[in-house]
């Protein structure tokens, strides 16, 4: 396939089978990969959309400083697209994530500020707040309300899925900013009767719900509880599990949040098998495992990877 | 039925540190009503006009139970309940 740029080859992404994985003939699961993206992450779809929708308001002109709170994903690909489009980015990020998203993030240009890892993205989404005040220059693009993040997905994500398995039953994907599952969750409610929406949410380590008090506790914008059927918490032991099973079962090395995701999956097929219902069970497949191999996640015993990954932010 | 709920940190003040207490309880919502009478005020702390708080998320056996019954949501002997404060990802 021969695109004009690296950006116009954004999206399209494969959908793929996973014959040894799935529990029966009748209940298939596909995984949407999404690492093969620009950056190598689902999160190129909204960065790519929230910056052209900002130039096309008017919000962002040639020159100016994009500042987003961001655990690493969303920043790399805003990097690349503020390099490719002449933005200067400044990423805030939580301190406690892996190494390899700040090499990346400076790597393509842009500026990282670290915010406390106690509160994790609560904590860097209340910097880069305080920061937008600071400096009302400054066009904060925050994922978390922009309506572009969904709507990448309900244009782009979603028709693909349907276009390639328009006998689905389920969607699984991981809730951060629930961008992707209020988009496509949005779009296949459209399209499918009775698709169940389902999302897996990570469960980290104590130090990142590490908050003053509940009132600090945050939910995105973007999300609306009615497009979900059911959410699942995912903690670290069971997202690592899958995460290599997902490798050495079917080939695809991911990162770990994948792994959270295809085990809310695998759960959601367990039920189906048990309720004698046919199921084709679509997850997304969010990046490759490049950015967390420094976490510990890929070697030694589960439980050593599980003690590793305690108090980072591994999704 | 007998479950084990666990506590996140910002409540603990109310099971004296602990990070897991027992309670009883055939729902979710009897079984926060046993944990107040055992650690007075943490209900509050949950439960706003008869609904989860915005800011907490109670799962059973890892499952959100506003996806579920919500307080109504039934328990089996051994389930576990967790609770945590809502946070970002992304």
């Amino acid at each position: 396939m021969r695109f004009d740029s690296l950006l116009d080859s954004l999206g399209h992404t494969p959908l793929v089978g996973l014959p040894r994985l799935s529990p029966s003939p009748e209940v298939r699961l596909w995984a949407k990969l999404e690492d093969r993206n620009p950056t190598g992450s689902v999160k190129d779809r909204p960065a790519l959309a929230m910056v052209e929708a900002a130039e096309a308001d008017g919000t962002l002109r040639p020159g100016a400083t994009i500042l987003e709170p961001t655990s690493g994903n969303t920043g790399i690909s805003l990097a690349m697209a503020a390099r490719l489009k002449g933005y200067r980015l400044i990423c805030v990020m939580p301190e406690n994530t892996s190494a390899e998203r700040t090499q990346l993030l400076r790597m393509w240009g842009a500026e990282v500020r670290y915010s406390a890892a106690a509160g994790g993205s609560n904590e860097a989404v209340r910097v880069a707040k305080g920061l937008a005040e600071q400096n009302p220059d400054w066009v904060m693009l925050y994922q978390y309300g922009n309506p572009a993040n969904a709507e990448a997905h309900y244009r782009g994500t979603g028709p693909e899925i349907l276009a390639d398995l328009p006998t689905i039953t389920h969607f699984v994907a991981g809730l951060g900013t629930t961008g992707t599952l209020m988009g496509v969750g949005r779009y296949l409610r459209e399209h499918v009767p009775d698709i169940q929406i389902v999302a897996a949410e990570p469960r980290y380590g104590e130090l990142v719900y590490g908050l003053r008090n509940l009132d600090e506790g945050f939910v995105p914008e973007l999300y609306d509880e009615s497009v979900l059927t059911s959410r699942f918490s995912v903690g670290p032991a069971d997202a690592v599990r899958r995460t290599r099973e997902l490798l050495e079962q079917e080939g695809i090395f991911a990162g770990i949040s994948t792994g959270a995701i295809l085990h809310a999956a695998l759960g959601v097929a367990g039920r189906a098998v048990k309720a004698g219902q046919r199921a084709d069970i679509a997850f997304i497949v969010c990046d490759g495992g490049w950015k967390y191999l420094s976490t510990g996640a890929y070697e030694g015993t589960l439980d050593e990877a599980e003690a590793a990954l305690e108090g980072q932010l591994w999704a | 039925m007998s479950v084990q709920i666990s506590i996140p940190t910002i409540l603990r003040q109310y099971t004296d540190g602990a990070r897991t207490v027992p309670a009883d309880g055939d729902t979710v919502g009897a079984v926060i009503d046993d944990l107040e009478s055992r650690h007075p005020g943490l209900r509050d702390r949950l439960v706003e006009d008869q609904s989860l708080r915005r800011f907490v998320n109670v799962y059973v056996n890892d499952e959100d139970v506003r996806f579920l019954d919500g307080l109504a949501t039934t328990l089996g002997d051994g389930d576990t309940v967790t609770i945590l404060p809502a946070v970002a990802g992304g």
